[in-house]
């Protein structure tokens, strides 16, 4: 649990913070009190981890069989459906 | 993303007066990234292949009044995230209300589990049990979150497009997406969690 009040009010910017795009002043701000709090760190890196997760599956979904040829047909271009 | 590049060579005016050849190319190029969404957002794969047919079959009949301001990309996504959208609202309509959850309400993203499972082997954590995991969670966010993280973190548009996509602000999108991912987070750790200290392979 986060107890302390700066954990808390930090929370909101690790998301941009993990993106990168965390402007100056609140991103010292940020990694100063990394620094100190193992727990606000572990948040971040299992937050990094998560968001690392999701893109690396994302690309490892198939469209099943069938679902192209059955989309052209529903739009009326079986014609056009290249094999 | 990969398909805007080729968006460019569309020929818009073919497109809207209704050239067939044209709109072929055009359910090619896109039919797969549409259907990725569909399923990301409803996890069941009938309901996604609904969802990508309404889409393009939507997409040909508007197709006229696109007005080219955004890429033919975004217009598509729109009406997918329409789709999937509505489909869920009518799905929840008799149980649960899914009204927008106010975007200010910190107090929930507080987090609670502290473990770090960074150290666990990738194969580990991408076993298929844990892949189906990674699915169930997402289909916990609610609707107006999920839809964030699959178009942002799943399909990899940038902020600026998603805002464009969804018709909400920047700040919106970037609140969304933090809520999105600290719950993510939260239920991963806790089942990562339960992995490790039972010691035994995810």
């Amino acid at each position: 649990m986060m107890e302390h009040h700066e954990c808390r009010h930090l929370l909101g910017s690790l998301s941009e913070y993990i993106d990168g795009n965390l402007e100056a002043d609140l991103c010292a701000e940020l990694e100063r009190h990394l620094a100190d709090c193992e727990n606000c760190r572990v948040v971040v890196d299992t937050l990094e981890k998560t968001v690392y997760l999701y893109h690396t599956t994302a690309s490892q979904v198939d469209v099943p069989q069938g679902v192209r040829d059955r989309l052209f047909k529903c739009l009326d271009l079986d014609d056009y459906l290249e094999k | 993303m990969s398909t805007g590049k080729a968006l460019q060579d569309y020929s818009l005016d073919a497109l809207r007066a209704g050239d067939r050849v044209e709109f072929a190319r055009l359910v090619e190029a896109n039919y797969e990234m549409i259907y990725r969404l569909a399923i990301r957002m409803v996890n069941d794969p009938q309901d996604a292949e609904d969802i990508l047919q309404e889409t393009f079959l939507k997409a040909y009949r508007h197709l006229k009044g696109f007005d080219g301001r955004s890429r033919l990309s975004t217009w598509l996504y729109r009406i997918a995230t329409n789709e999937a959208l509505m489909f869920l609202r009518r799905k929840k309509l008799d149980t649960v209300s899914i009204d927008e959850t106010p975007d200010m309400a910190d107090d929930d993203q507080e987090p609670v589990q502290i473990v770090d499972w960074c150290c666990m082997p990738e194969e580990e954590m991408m076993s298929s049990e844990a892949k189906s995991y990674l699915d169930q969670a997402v289909g916990k966010l609610a609707p107006n979150l999920r839809v964030v993280f699959v178009l942002r973190d799943i399909q990899g548009l940038d902020t600026q497009e998603v805002s464009q996509v969804l018709d909400l602000s920047e700040t919106a999108v970037k609140t969304r997406l933090s809520r999105a991912r600290m719950q993510l987070r939260e239920e991963l750790s806790g089942y990562y969690g339960s992995k490790l200290r039972e010691g035994k392979p995810v």
